[in-house]
Formats: C-alpha cells, structure tokens, sequence
C-alpha cells in the first residue's frame, strides 16, 4: 500500500524534509500525492494508530457479550463500508444489501460448515471458504449490475427492493443449502489453515477466550477491508465512482464508462455484503431464511445515512452506532419504562423502540445533517481548528 | 372454469387495490420527483384507524372509512411538512431515503397500535358472494374493484377538472413556472401527500377485508404497489390502473395454478411474480407502459 510515489529526483532525505516541513503546517501540501495520500495528516496518523492499539487490548477489558457486539460492530463496518462505496461514493441507492449478506453468509455454510442431514455443508478450510463466500457474492452481484445499470435512482432502489423477496423466496425453497423457512442451518466453521479460530486458547501464558479469538479475526479481516476501500475511493475508479454520482451523463461525456462503473461498484459492494454476511452468520450462530429480510437492508442503509455518506470512516462511525443502539436502549431501559420485554406494561420491545430510533434518525440527519456523524465530527473539529474565533 | 373465475375475480379485486396505492405513489411522485417509500406503513395505519372507528367506537362501516381516510390525509400532510418539505432541491435519492425512514417509523407505531392480535375492519361483506352470469363470485372482491375505480376516477376527475387539480398538475410540470403564475407550490405537495396517504387508508381497508383482517405482515404487501408503477410507468395514473389490474390477475392465476402445474418453483411462489413481472419490464422497457421517457441533459 505505497501511498505516496515520489518523483525520481528526490532523493529519500528530500522526501522526508518535506515531511518534516509539513509538521506545524498541517494544510501545506507541496505534492498532491501528499494531499491524496491515506494518511495526509500526521494526527490522522497518530490516531488511527492509537486507535488499532486500542482495539487490540479493548476485548481483555470488555465482558464476553461486549466482546461479540464489538465484533457484529465490525461486521457490520464491513457490509456498511460496502455499501457506502455503492450508495455513497457511486451513488447508486440499493435496498437489496441483505439479499448479498445472505447469499454470502450461506456461500460460506455450504463450503465451511458441517454436512447435517440433508443440509449440504462440504466442510472446508476458512482460506477457501472466505473469499468464495465474498466472491460468489460479487459474481451475483455483476451479474444483476448489468440490468441495475440501465435504470437510475429510485427505479434501481426498487429494482433491489425486489431482489430482496426474491432471494428471500430463494433461500426459503432451497432446503438442501438453507435449512428451510423457520428451521435454518448451523453456519460455517471458522477453521483458517487448520486453526480453529472460534475455541478458548491460550496464548503466551495468557487465556484468551474463543469470543476474543474471533474479535481478533474480525478486525484483522475488517482492517484490510477497510484500508482496501479507502484505497479504491482514491484511485482512478473512486473518481469514477464519484463522477457517475454526480452526474452521470456529465461523466459519459468525459469518457468514464457508466457500465463498467456501475458494475464494478455493485461487484465490490456485494464482495463486501458476502464477507459481512459470512462473519454475520458465525456470531448470530445459527441462520434462518427470515435473517435476510428488508429490515437488515434498512440496518445497513441506517449505517450508511447515519454515519456519513461518502466517507470510510462515517461507516465505521456508523456501524458502531448501529449495533450499540439496542444494546444502549436495553441498559437505559431499567431507569426509563419505555422500553421492555413483552408485558412488562412498557409502551415499547426494545427491538420496536431501536426500528423507531432508527428511522427518526434517518430522517433527522438527512434533514439535518445530511453527512451524518462525520459531518458533526467535521463540524466540531473545525470549530477547534478556527478557535477562539468562531469562523 | 368455476376456478378461473374465482381467480380472476380476486385477481382483480387485489389488483384494483394495487391500482390504488400505485395512483398514490404516482400522484407523489408527480408533484415531488419522489417515490413514497412510506405508503405501505400509511396503509396500514389506514385499516387500523378504519378498524378502531368501525369496531371500538362503532360508527358505521363507510363513515369509519372516510374518518380513517381523513386521519392518514392529515398525517400525511403533516408527515410531508416536517420531514420532506426541507428536502426540497436535495436530489430526489436522499428524499426517498427520508421516505424509507418515515416508513418504519410508522411501521413500528403500526405494529404497536395493532397489537400482536388480528383485528378486523368491520366490513359488511365477509364471506357472502354474489351470482353473476352464472359464477359465484365474493361479494367482496366486486367491492373492492368498484370502490377502487370509482376513487381513482374521483381523483382522476378532480386533477382534470377542479381548479386545484389544474394548479396540482402545473406544480408537476414546472414548480418555478407554477409558483410565478400565484400557485402555493408547497402547499401542493401537502395536497398531494394528503391525498395519496387517504387513497393508501382506502386500500389498506379493502385489502383487510373479507376473512384476512388487520395484520401488521400487510403492510410488505402494499409493497407491490411499486412493480405496479414500474409496469404502469412511474408518472402515469392510466398506467397504474391497469398494472394494477394486470399484476392482480397474474399474481393470482399463479397461486391457483403454480402449485399444480408448477410445483418445482416452491410454496407461495404467487408473492413474488410482481417482482419477477417487474424485473422483465425493466429489462424491456424500462419506462413501463405509459411512463415518459426521461429526457436529461448535462
């Protein structure tokens, strides 16, 4: 992942005096590979790397349920980064994100789980298992791009809002693969080169539970994945992705293929929606056909509107938002009676009053804020850049 | 022959209330550029507010109707005025989105205004059917078409003839010229939203009727409304009417005869023709029957 390809004639003392030139004046950039770069300040540096480090330890700090909902956080980052790379960064609005997850999440049974009754399961390695269960995905995926590209906004999210029930129906009838409607299946096992990823080990003298063990998968999993999109919303084909966004023909005309766009958009997209789906199915621990249903769409969409459109950290933003919400409702729900079980006497289920939160802050960013939390976090952090004046 | 009868019946009594809440997603559609993705949620609050007039409070079936229409009108206006209005000249995706948000919202009141038990609409019509040449049919499927054509006539009547109608209808062709001749554009939208969300209570009434009752699960099927515009095309009344009907048939000659003929494509395989009709047309022509072709320019 070089990030900045300095001219020959630099030499590597040139580059880093640049670099240290750059310390105090953060918005001085004297190359646009600098500009473009990941990293194009030294506190975005410092902090992601603080904030890694702060991941790795967090789950020793955590108890086990955190643990896993940390783990779903990342999950869902991943299909919420996929996502926003269609909707957001191509502009293309999809509500048939579920219908990827699933179809990743059941890729990955079949080749990784365990052959029960006539449930087919062909018990592979994780190595085969995970790709596949995010390139199956990403073939379906371009296949449909092509008749997604002929029709634009609000027919293509009603296109995907079909593909929904459609694949529901799918995974319904298909017994031998899913389980079948109300019954589903064990999901894949999370063997990677031999190494059980879901058992308690010990590691240096120190136990590390199975929760933690595959914390660590998804976050390693979730890191590439992530640094992988931030890459492509750089390159040639981000642009490209922005271009068919803002204007479609307006890109045409300057020569950037919509077709190919397009399709390689919801490709990538639905690579990601497989690998989410995949991981999904292994912390929910048994899937059933109703799992990939409109409301999991909206979850993602949620991510996706919430945390920020266009932007790779406003998903993550997002996704952490999106799975902590029920559980912050569950913990506040003992100190306010809105929110309880079945005949508890409270108004709410906790999982009405999240779907309720959900959707009042849909349209209150969208109204509001139409860049989410990482447009508040842009607000705030230049209201300290700018202080003590406050324009 | 009994059968095919019976079928096309209730083929066309469902699809005429397709028809219904297609013409409401096409009158929003219209007048914003924006597709309601809240209609369903309207609908089914519609035969809950039907329900609640008819059978806790008592009123009489048509005037519980009418009540619940005037009900979602409002809340559809209000709803348009708080959530949509400010999303004027945003692109029309970022709208749909706010409809998607307002839809479960609803959708969870819905949920907790109903309850987990199935109530019914109080309708007059139940189970009892009528001869007509010959044919049993349910009573409650003529119901449905006639009340269904005559409100989308009423409403045909009134854009084409009343002078809101006409003012509506230049807000959809160019709101800066209609809001230059005095029209209160916004105010037009409101109108719209109210009307379609009254026309969404009538169809969520007449798809409760009969032995099926108020249940939360239908609000996915008023989500067939949109292979409905799809296939009518997605700015035309005529179109919507007759997606409406054409879908209700096919959807429901399917569930008569898939299971027999076709067995191999699964259980309840009917729910998801509209979609598969709907995946065809945009291959085809993806405009849909009358739809307008988008012209666009850089």
């Amino acid at each position: 992942m070089s990030t900045t390809q300095a001219p020959e004639h630099l030499s590597r003392r040139d580059r880093r005096r640049s670099r240290t030139t750059l310390r105090g004046r953060p918005l001085l950039y004297t190359r646009y590979a600098d500009e473009m770069a990941v990293f194009n300040t030294s506190t975005k540096r410092t902090w992601v790397v603080v904030l890694i480090a702060a991941m790795l330890v967090l789950p020793f700090a955590l108890e086990r349920d955190m643990v896993s909902l940390v783990s779903t956080v990342f999950v869902f980052a991943i299909g919420g980064i996929g996502l926003n790379l269609l909707t957001g960064y191509a502009g293309q609005v999809s509500l048939g994100h579920a219908f990827f997850l699933g179809l990743g999440a059941y890729t990955a049974a079949v080749l990784g789980g365990e052959q029960d009754g006539d449930v087919i399961g062909l018990g592979l390695d994780m190595a085969i298992w995970l790709p596949l269960a995010g390139l199956v995905p990403a073939a379906v995926g371009l296949a449909v791009a092509p008749l997604a590209a002929r029709v634009r906004g609000l027919y293509l999210a009603i296109l995907t809002l079909g593909l929904v029930f459609i694949g529901e129906h799918f995974f319904k009838e298909a017994d031998s693969i899913t389980g079948g409607a109300g019954v589903g299946r064990a999901p894949a096992e999370p063997v990677f080169l031999g190494v059980d990823l879901f058992v308690n080990r010990e590691i240096l003298g120190v136990r590390v539970d199975r929760f933690t063990v595959f914390y660590f998968t998804c976050f390693v999993i979730f890191l590439l994945l992530a640094f992988a999109a931030r890459n492509l919303t750089r390159s040639r084909f981000g642009r490209a992705f922005a271009a068919v966004r803002d204007r479609d023909i307006a890109a045409e005309v300057m020569g950037v293929p919509l077709l190919r766009t397009k399709t390689l958009a919801f490709g990538v997209s639905s690579f990601y929606a497989g690998i989410a789906g995949a991981l999904l199915s292994i912390i929910v621990g048994r899937i059933t056909p109703e799992n990939w249903n409109l409301f999991l769409s909206i979850d993602f969409l949620a991510v996706v509107f919430i945390g920020g459109v266009a932007t790779i950290s406003g998903s993550i933003l997002g996704a952490v938002f999106v799975v902590m919400l029920p559980k912050l409702v569950e913990e506040l729900s003992v100190y306010v009676p809105i929110a309880g079980g079945v005949g508890s006497g409270a108004p709410f289920t906790v999982f009405q009053l999240q779907t309720l939160i959900f959707g009042l802050l849909i349209v209150l960013f969208l109204v509001l804020e139409p860049r989410g939390l990482y447009g508040l976090w842009v607000r705030i952090r230049n209201y300290f850049k700018a202080w003590p004046f406050s324009y | 022959m009994e059968e095919l009868v019976l079928s096309l019946a209730r083929g066309l009594g469902v699809g005429s209330t397709y028809a219904l809440l297609g013409v409401g997603f096409v009158i929003i559609y219209r007048a914003t550029d924006v597709i309601n993705f809240a209609q369903p949620a309207l609908m089914i609050l519609g035969a809950f507010f039907a329900s609640a007039f008819a059978t806790q409070a008592g009123l009489p079936f048509p005037v519980a109707v009418v009540l619940a229409m005037l009900v979602l009108a409002a809340i559809g206006m209000v709803a348009e005025r708080l959530a949509l209005r400010p999303m004027v000249g945003r692109p029309s995706f970022s709208a749909a989105t706010v409809t998607v948000g307002l839809f479960i919202m609803l959708l969870i009141l819905a949920f907790r205004l109903i309850g987990p038990d199935v109530i019914t609409v109080g309708d007059p019509w139940g189970l009892t059917t009528v001869g007509i040449l010959g044919f049993e049919v349910f009573a409650v499927d003529l119901a449905k078409i006639v009340i269904s054509l005559v409100a989308i006539a009423a409403v045909g009547l009134f854009l084409t003839r009343s002078r809101v109608g006409l003012a509506m209808r230049a807000t959809a062709l160019d709101q800066e010229t209609a809001l230059a001749q005095g029209i209160k554009v916004g105010r037009m939208f409101g109108l719209s939203w109210g009307i379609s969300a009254g026309l969404a209570a009538l169809a969520g009434v007449l798809i409760s009727t009969g032995a099926t009752g108020v249940d939360a699960t239908i609000a996915l099927v008023a989500l067939k409304a949109l292979p409905v515009i799809i296939l009518g095309g997605l700015d035309s009344i005529k179109g919507s009417v007759i997606a409406g009907l054409v879908i209700g048939v096919a959807e429901s000659l399917t569930k008569t005869y898939q299971p027999e003929y076709a067995p191999w494509l699964g259980a309840n395989f009917d729910l998801i023709v509209p979609y598969l009709i709907m995946i065809v047309v945009l291959m085809v022509r993806p405009y849909g029957l009358y739809g307008t072709k988008e012209v666009l320019r850089v």
